[in-house]
């Protein structure tokens, strides 16, 4: 976060992360919070006269295979937690993307899980499975007074009291500074094949999507390399359809899916997981230096038209996951481009985010869409029910918030 | 008994005027004030508290919801919102100063797309009722809680319902897209809708499990799922409750998931066994009923697998269903469990605390002794992949030291829950049965965290109050 010149603190254990906040509060200064600084470029600069860094809060501080849960400090970096979880042939069923090249961040190692649980960043098998939010389980946090506090514990089944750990994911720190989350985790499928389907455009990709997912087969993945694309040797305009599972139903359902859309091929191991991690990371989309990255997220069925219409208004190149409901978009990074997303997003009912763009533009306009007033009292509400003093992250997902 | 909050006397003062009111509001039979009529308001799945609220509305629209609200919020009245009624931990216990608020007339289908694989619903529709909907074309509403039959998607978005498939499925929160909520002043928000994960704070996760606390849910936009192939069910009955919980740890951590794992403990084997003839082992200390999905030939290879693991652990007897209608057999006893104690016992409490797995044969032991010690028999039946209890506490209702003893065996149990590290409740909710236990689990400030955010949506505590939160501030009892 382009927090301005001023001092940064990095404290070394959460007792440090509590007594900054607390010092905040009581001072007045506000706080930009950062994990790993991968997610610097999202959503809005925090204007704040000191960093509060999480870095040094690092490891894992708890790990049961056999009860699919693991607890990690938030400053440890996600490569971390999944090598840990790969030896135990275990994965984070969510699959959060490792977004430093489209980012731009030069960090050696992949974003903290904080930060990534803050941002409720979810890859491509959200669309069956589960938001990164859906499997946090506890969170201990510091809210903006600087209490130490917890919300939700180490059990798959938790439903004691309001659920703080889901209302502080995806709040981008301006909540709460997370100092370790637990998290539920799956067993890794044995064996994963995809199916690459040749499709005429959107309209036809989406519709191919669909049908897999509509399939009894358990497709775990569902993007679309449009015309141009291309991810891992693949190239575009392709369907994409995923099995993860043991090796006996990942052959059966491959046929069978196979069968009811004929005309692909299959690609299996290290090549699909290789073509899953670039979609997961968006690095199809090959956004140039100094363009715009939006996630726009739209009913599957909405998705062709909003792709026709970005194109037609701001020449924009796309890609398409979770069945086509979510809809990557890369054009120049000016307030007409950004005009045309909102209008977009706002026409299909759906939703959008910002995820990069100069600091001009990103001061400039909303990264994320407005709430109704009786919505936008709300938040006012619950971030003041948190954070009283305005401390944490001011700025970071609208202006004045 | 656990205490409720006096009625606000300026309420009681206005009755007649606040009913008239409330009857313009809602023409025709929607509002109900004399007592008969009442009667099957005043209670709801924890029947052991009873109290007749002032009056009962049922709206048929957003509209008309908003309207009452908009009203009890001007007049200072508490709400009670109510689905079906089916809630164990008294989460629709009505007031004697509030307005219960049924959703039951608001019950249509509104519109189902299954290339988009979801549907909207008004807040009355059954949990079945949505599956009925759309299996005509192959297609699911995921939880399942037992009392499917009767709840309503509205109730289950409120207390984060789970059932017996959320172990692959997850529970509510993980199959929302999107709901119409009504805050106290009565303004109608839409919060997500046909797409994932709505930018900004995560309003849907913060209102699902938030048992009525800080607005109504009016429309639900859920997730609906293509059925898999086909499912099967196997039996593992083991020597004891010790070896079965290593059984479950074994299954969890090898790699095939099954779609549904539970878990019955002897009184609880015997109990469906008498009521429902399914065949379970009587000489078993505990059973396992597991399940799998897909084609018959994937079925064979996980059943396969999962016998093997059980195979290590030298059961008593295993039985793999070989078709549909042996799975249905193998179901038949734990889906009547409930019903089978209710024989033995016509009452029980039903717990609810989840534990971490590897906690199950320290827990049971301690149940086991706990029952012992204050007379009182117990059954347990559970969601074992999970760790979610169900201890059954059999108690007779018509003798007040028996259901004394009940209720603090019953928070007893609780409490062994959180020292092990799990939690007071894994899918009933609060409600007002276990509240007065929060600060078992919770610290002061955490505590004081949760109203603060409660109270950014109901500063007065007018919606659903007495539940969830322990009695303090505007809700104090009196002083004597
Ligand atoms: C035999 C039996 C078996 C059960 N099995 C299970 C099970 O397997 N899994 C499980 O999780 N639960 C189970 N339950 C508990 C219960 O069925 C669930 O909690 C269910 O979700 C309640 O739904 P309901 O419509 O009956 O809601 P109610 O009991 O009417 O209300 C539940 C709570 O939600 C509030 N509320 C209801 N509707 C709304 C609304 N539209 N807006 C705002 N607040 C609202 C109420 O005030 C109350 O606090 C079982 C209950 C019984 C009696």
């Amino acid at each position: 976060m382009s927090a301005e010149a001023g001092s940064r603190i990095a404290p070394a254990d959460e007792a440090g992360v509590a007594a900054a906040v607390a010092a905040a509060h009581a001072e007045g200064v506000p706080l930009a919070l950062e994990g790993r600084g991968t997610k610097a470029a999202m959503l809005r600069p925090v204007q704040a006269g000191r960093t509060l860094s999480l870095r040094n809060l690092t490891g894992i501080t708890f790990y049961k295979p056999e009860e699919m849960v693991i607890s990690a400090r938030a400053g440890t970096p996600l490569a971390e937690i999944e090598a840990a979880l790969a030896e135990r042939n275990q994965q984070i069923g969510a699959e959060p993307p490792d977004l430093r090249a489209l980012l731009g961040s030069g960090e050696a190692t992949t974003g903290s899980l904080g930060g990534t649980v803050a941002c409720n960043l979810s890859g491509p098998r959200r669309v069956v499975g589960f938001a990164l939010r859906d499997l946090v389980l506890g969170v201990r946090f510091v809210n903006g007074e600087g209490e130490v506090l917890r919300s939700g514990g180490r059990v798959h089944k938790n439903v004691t009291g309001l659920d703080l750990c889901k209302l502080l994911s995806g709040s981008h720190g301006t909540l709460g500074v997370l100092t370790e989350v637990t998290l539920k985790v799956g067993p890794a499928g044995e064996r994963t094949a995809t199916l690459v389907l040749p499709v005429a455009d959107e309209a036809a990709g989406v519709a191919a999507l669909s049908s897999g997912l509509t399939s009894p087969y358990g497709v775990t993945g569902a993007a679309m390399l449009p015309e141009g694309a291309s991810a891992a040797g693949v190239a575009g305009p392709v369907a994409l359809l995923r099995l993860e599972d043991v090796e006996a139903s990942v052959t059966y359902r491959m046929a069978r899916l196979g069968a009811a859309l004929p005309g692909g091929r299959v690609v299996e191991g290290e090549e699909s997981r290789a073509l899953w991690r670039a979609i997961r990371d968006a690095a199809p989309l090959a956004a140039a230096a100094g363009e715009a990255v939006w996630r726009v997220s739209v009913r599957p069925s909405m998705a062709p038209g909003v792709v026709v219409a970005l194109r037609a208004r701001i020449g924009a190149r796309v890609m398409l996951d979770w069945g086509g409901g979510l809809v990557w978009v890369a054009a120049a990074a000016t307030a007409e481009a950004h005009s045309a997303v909102m209008a977009a997003a706002a026409g299909a009912r759906g939703t959008f985010t910002l995820f990069r763009a100069p600091d001009p533009m990103r001061v400039s306009v909303p990264v994320i869409p407005e709430e109704v007033p009786a919505l936008a009292a709300l938040s006012a509400r619950v971030k003041a029910a948190l954070d009283p003093g305005g401390r944490l992250n001011p700025g970071r997902m609208r202006a004045g918030l | 008994m656990i205490a409720l909050p006096p009625p606000k006397a300026d309420v009681m003062a206005r009755r007649d005027e606040i009913l008239a009111g409330l009857c313009a509001l809602i023409p025709g039979d929607g509002v109900i004030t004399e007592a008969l009529r009442l009667r099957p308001y005043e209670t709801d799945g924890l029947s052991a508290y009873r109290q007749p609220p002032l009056a009962v509305a049922l709206p048929t629209s957003t509209e008309q919801v908003a309207a009452v609200l908009r009203f009890c919020h001007e007049n200072g009245v508490r709400v009670v919102p109510r689905g079906a009624g089916t809630s164990l931990s008294g989460g629709a216990l009505p007031l004697a100063d509030a307005v219960v608020i049924g959703l039951m007339r608001m019950n249509r289908i509104l519109d189902v797309s299954f290339p988009d694989r979801l549907a909207v619903v008004e807040a009355g529709v059954t949990n079945l009722g949505i599956t009925k909907a759309v299996e005509g074309e192959g297609f699911f509403y995921a939880p399942d809680p037992s009392s499917q039959l009767a709840c309503m998607i509205g109730g289950n978005v409120m207390m984060n319902s789970g059932g017996a498939h959320c172990l692959k499925y997850g529970v509510t929160a993980n199959n929302l897209l999107g709901v119409k909520f009504v805050t106290i002043e009565g303004e109608v928000i839409e919060i997500g809708g046909g797409h994932l994960d709505a930018a900004g704070y995560d309003w849907l996760g913060l209102i699902t499990g938030s048992e009525g606390q800080i607005g109504i849910v009016t429309e639900v936009t859920v997730r609906i799922l293509r059925a898999a192939e086909g499912q099967r069910a196997m039996l593992a009955a083991f020597r004891s409750t010790e070896i079965a919980g290593a059984a479950v740890d074994a299954i969890m951590g090898s790699g095939v998931i099954p779609v549904a794992l539970e878990f019955m403990d002897k009184p609880c084997i015997h109990a469906c066994e008498a009521f429902a003839h399914a065949g379970y082992p009587l000489d078993a200390e505990a059973l396992l009923i597991i399940e799998v999905e897909g084609s018959g030939e994937e079925q064979d290879v996980l059943l396969g697998r999962l016998r093997a693991i059980c195979e290590r652990f030298d059961p008593i007897s295993m039985r793999v269903a070989a078709s549909a209608e042996e799975s249905m057999a193998i179901w038949k006893g734990r889906k009547g469990a409930f019903g089978a104690v209710g024989r033995i016992s016509p009452d029980y409490l039903c717990m609810d605390g989840t534990i971490p797995t590897s906690e199950l044969p320290h827990v049971l032991r301690r149940i086991g002794e706990m029952s012992e010690a204050c007379g009182l028999k117990v059954a347990n039946v559970f969601h074992a992949g999970d760790g979610n209890l169900h201890p059954l506490i059999m108690f007779d209702a018509n003798d007040p030291a028996s259901f004394a003893k009940a209720e603090t065996f019953g928070a007893d149990i609780l409490k062994l829950c959180v020292e092990v590290g799990g939690c007071l409740t894994g899918e009933h909710g609060v409600g007002v049965e276990k509240r007065d236990l929060m600060p078992v689990q919770f610290t002061r400030p955490e505590l004081a965290q949760q109203r603060r955010v409660k109270e950014a949506f109901d500063p007065e505590w007018l919606l659903n109050p007495a539940k969830v939160f322990p009695l303090e501030g505007k809700l104090a009892p009196a002083p004597h």
